[in-house]
């Protein structure tokens, strides 16, 4: 930035909390990621205002790739007014200054946790996601210098092992979250605890796609325009999933959908987890079936104040 | 006379496994030493001895589950010819266990996944090794539990809701699975009763001579080598006191210590 | 309506407002300083120091007063403004021996040269609640009496007797040795040599590390551990700037130490001897560094060929989870809406129960 600019920032920290020593290093670990797609890269992660798992790698890597003139979206479940959401972009805006969206498309860096917006990304656009747990082999195996290994020498077997016990218990494959993939052949790879319904926005999408985790100080990445393929055997391929209905605000019928309790009798409706998506149909003059029930309608704008008290 | 030498041509006889003076110490304690052996493809070679004989330390060090202190295990590898394994490369090593060769453990426990199904356990190895069709993994496992003899509508059912003597079976099936040119086997019939223990064994008489597997299986109980093995190692205090074909060792023993095994076994 | 699964900015900033007024509690009850924190709470302030890893009383003091007393809160701000800090030098080794010694005893030895200094210690008080500390008055200005005569200026280490006649095993700095790894610049890597690991121990969450230390004592884990010395004092801290190019005093910390003894069989390549295992912290923290010193030399099972099969020896187990920051972090993080991944399940289990009932009337039906 240039010398007569005014910081917009708060001047106790450096611009973006972390100071230029750590950018360097973490942008080095980016870099590397970047070229070896899927490979878990180990990282010196520091200790960020934030608590562990509320999404410190999200925000380290944030950090260290945002400029003074990006535009900065966060979400949380999809929504852009959870609290965390609401906490970390709050964050930025303090030690960074920048500016901030809730808009998919305005946004240069995205940072998210547990879903993959619905409105296509673009080139240019970075999709950072936070990372509880960056090792897919864990629940199988619990010891670090195990994984390594597996992934080293591409023994990937147990995995399918697991896939192999659920179809022959349940006659299909029930992880429904953190879906294992595959990545450019070779890397398998958690997606973060995104739903399996945004696995294949993954494939060969236009937008780098960096992974934070920061208590495990992992770093990975997906490259534009790679393949990324969930695991599956070629008589089950994988599916993700899909509702009978659609959403009761906006009636789209290919968005991921929260399920709403509208009281104690079984009552419920079910709406975009996307809030960003979902209020853009409807200021296009999209309805759902309860558009215009009074009902529907107080819990979208309440939705869209982010009123909780 | 062995069935085997009788049953495979001169010109196949080339050495799966030899041990060159392999020696293995903790400390200033003898595991074992100085064993030196060859064993030919389709070949079942017995090494008994008492507990502390290290008959266990030697097939430790041979399947290539700790290092030796010295000497060589040298592995037919097909293309590459014989190999010393400590020389390989992990991953070489690890893909080599997985595929080539099987381990059966005494205790199934060590050698199956308690929590993973029958049939998951049985197509672990298939899948490490690429197979993904569930379908064919599904028909491999029915087939495999049938060749061993288990129920195969209990494909879906976890090892820890099996016998002693079903655990064995399993274990087995999942490591013939990837047709393995040598299974190494630690008192495969250990801690079973006797009479499951005679089934067992003609279980695995059967699958070593249809599948023309070379095997070597530890053991104190005479028994087992005798109906198993082709030939036979008797090891005390680490060191091998005799060798020969089993019917020799068994019937003219010339070691002192093999003879007091022998008679004291046989009078059983 | 149940919408309170989406909080807005006005109720995290209202949320804010409510700790501040919570914190501070009845108005009409004086406010407490940070520096009657740092002076009347010192062994909180002290363990802050330790785990948050800054010897700053200040620092640390306004950390508990922010946290209102929750010690791993406090830790976890001071690890945080930590991240803002530059590092200007590494230090030299400290040297424990030529400590300014406040407290040092030895449960190995009767009498040691420089002797058994009891110092300040909670442990030869009975645990009465001492209500004069109550009272409206205070407790007014308790002083000790002088000792009359000065301690002695240098003090070898227990461990270093012994060491004379080659019964426990030598400590020889390793002159070729690279710069120590440093666990707050570079995430853990295994197998981890020891300054790895006694820094993670260093840093661990005392109750953590007290409770594996425990373990090895209890038999999960086979140490016959002897208290050769614990020590407590200040130490003087040297850095060598490259421009000077020797070493120049920047300060004083207050340390606490302890050399455990253990005993050890011996093997082919060792003469049975016993060994050591080391434990230190900021600050007077005597329970933390002895617990710190058995789980070091459990640690060391690789080392002497011992296998490791109690908690306290697997490296893994020790060194992943004894960070409260990482742990009450991750623990914590469950209060984050998980509705995205819950929604998945829900599915899920609606259509296994769909599934189960359809397979029961077919069932029923046949």
């Amino acid at each position: 930035m240039s010398a007569v600019q005014e910081a917009r920032w708060d001047e106790a920290y450096n611009f973006a909390y972390l100071d230029e020593q750590t950018k360097r290093m973490i942008r080095r670990s980016i870099l590397k990621a970047i070229a070896v797609p899927g490979y878990q890269v180990p990282f010196g992660g520091r200790e960020m205002p934030l608590a562990y798992g509320w999404g410190t790698g999200g925000i380290q890597v944030t950090a260290s790739v945002i400029g003074p003139d990006d535009t900065l979206k966060v979400i949380d479940q999809g929504a852009d007014d959870t609290t965390n959401a609401v906490s970390i972009r709050r964050f930025f805006s303090r030690v960074a200054g920048v500016e901030t969206t809730e808009a998919t498309e305005e946004a240069d860096i995205i940072q998210t946790r547990h879903r993959i917006p619905e409105a296509p990304l673009r080139e240019g656009q970075v999709l950072v996601y936070q990372v509880p747990q960056p090792e897919p082999l864990r629940s199988l195996e619990p010891r670090e210098t195990e994984t390594r290994k597996m992934h080293g020498y591409a023994e990937y077997g147990l995995m399918h092992v697991r896939l192999y016990e659920d179809i022959a218990r349940y006659g299909h494959i029930a992880t429904t979250y953190s879906y294992p993939v595959m990545v450019n052949g070779r890397y398998l790879m958690s997606p973060s605890p995104i739903p399996k319904f945004d696995n294949p926005k993954m494939q060969g999408n236009p937008a780098i796609q960096l992974f934070g985790a920061g208590r495990e100080k992992r770093i990975y990445a997906i490259p534009p325009y790679t393949s990324v393929k969930s695991l599956d055997f070629d008589d089950h391929p994988f599916e993700p999933q899909t509702w009978d209905e659609s959403c009761a605000l906006c009636g789209a019928d290919n968005s991921y959908l929260d399920e709403v309790v509208l009281d104690d009798h079984g009552g419920k409706m079910f709406v975009c987890s996307d809030t960003h998506f979902c209020e853009d149909r409807r200021a296009k003059g999209h309805r759902g079936e309860l558009g215009a029930d009074p009902a529907a309608l107080a819990f979208a704008r309440t939705a869209d104040e982010g009123e909780a008290q | 006379m062995s069935a085997v030498m009788a049953m495979n041509p001169v010109a196949e006889r080339r050495p799966l496994l030899k041990v060159n003076k392999l020696t293995k110490h903790y400390g200033d304690h003898i595991g074992c030493e100085d064993v030196s052996f060859t064993v030919y493809p389709g070949e079942v070679i017995g090494i008994v001895g008492e507990s502390g004989s290290g008959k266990s330390t030697l097939l430790n060090v041979l399947s290539a589950q700790m290092p030796p202190t010295s000497g060589a295990v040298e592995y037919d590898l097909s293309a590459k010819g014989l190999r010393d394994i400590f020389t390989l490369s992990e991953p070489e090593r690890r893909k080599l266990m997985r595929t080539d060769w099987g381990v059966v453990h005494q205790n199934p426990r060590d050698g199956l996944r308690m929590n993973v199904s029958a049939g998951g356990n049985v197509g672990e190895r298939l899948m490490a090794i690429g197979a993904r069709h569930y379908g064919e993994l599904r028909r491999e496992g029915l087939d495999w539990m049938a060749k061993v003899e288990l129920d195969t509508s209990r494909i879906d059912d976890k090892p820890k809701t099996f016998s002693g003597g079903m655990q064995q079976r399993l274990q087995i099936a999942r490591n013939l699975v990837t047709r393995p040119r040598l299974v190494f086997m630690d008192e495969p019939t250990g801690g079973l009763d006797v009479s499951v223990q005679a089934r067992l064994l003609d279980l695995l008489r059967g699958l070593v001579r249809e599948l023309g597997i070379a095997a070597i299986i530890v053991t104190h109980d005479l028994a087992v080598v005798r109906l198993l093995a082709d030939r036979l190692m008797v090891m005390r205090r680490g060191h091998v006191v005799e060798a020969g074909l089993t019917d020799q060792v068994l019937d003219d023993p010339h070691h002192p210590y093999t003879q007091l095994l022998v008679s004291s076994v046989l009078q059983v | 309506m149940y919408v309170a699964v989406k909080g807005g900015e006005r109720a995290i900033l209202n949320s804010h407002e409510l700790i501040a007024e919570t914190r501070r509690g009845d108005t009409s009850v004086p406010e407490v300083s940070t520096r009657q924190i740092s002076e009347q709470l010192g062994l909180a302030v002290d363990r802050v120091m330790a785990e948050g890893s800054i010897y700053d009383r200040d620092l640390a003091a306004l950390a508990v007063k922010q946290a209102q007393g929750d010690l791993v809160e406090a830790i976890f701000l001071l690890r945080a403004y930590r991240t803002t800090l530059p590092r200007l030098a590494v230090s030299e080794p400290v040297d424990t021996a030529q400590m300014l010694v406040r407290r040092r005893v030895s449960a190995a030895y009767k009498d040691i040269p420089g002797g058994q200094v009891l110092g300040p210690t909670y442990d030869y008080t009975h645990r009465l609640l001492d209500f004069a500390l109550a009272a409206e008055e205070g407790v007014g200005e308790p002083e000790a009496p002088v000792g009359e005569a000065p301690l002695d200026a240098g003090m070898p280490h227990v461990a270093d007797i012994l060491d004379y006649e080659g019964l426990i095993e030598p400590e020889i700095p390793d002159e070729d040795a690279s710069e120590p790894f440093d666990l707050t610049r570079e995430p853990m890597s295994f197998p981890a040599d020891r300054d790895q690991r006694l820094q993670n121990l260093a840093r661990g969450d005392e109750g953590f590390v007290l409770a594996l230390g425990y373990s090895t004592q209890r038999g999960f884990g086979g140490t016959h551990p002897f208290a050769g010395e614990i020590r407590m004092g200040e130490v003087s801290v040297e850095i060598v700037p490259e421009e000077l190019g020797f070493a120049i005093d920047i300060g004083d910390v207050v340390v606490s130490e302890c050399h455990m003894i253990n005993q050890f069989e011996g093997s082919a390549e060792r003469p049975p001897q016993f060994t050591r295992g080391y434990g230190l912290s900021f600050g007077h923290n005597e329970r933390k560094v002895m617990a710190m010193a058995l789980v070091d030399r459990a640690l060391r099972a690789r080392e002497f060929g011992e296998a490791a099969v109690y908690p306290a020896q697997d490296e893994e187990f020790v060194l992943y989870h004894a960070d409260n920051v990482e742990a009450a972090g991750f623990v914590s993080h469950l209060k984050l809406p998980h509705y995205v991944d819950f929604q998945a399940e829900l599915g899920l289990i609606r259509k296994l129960r769909r599934e189960f009932e359809e397979r029961q009337q077919k069932d029923a039906a046949e």
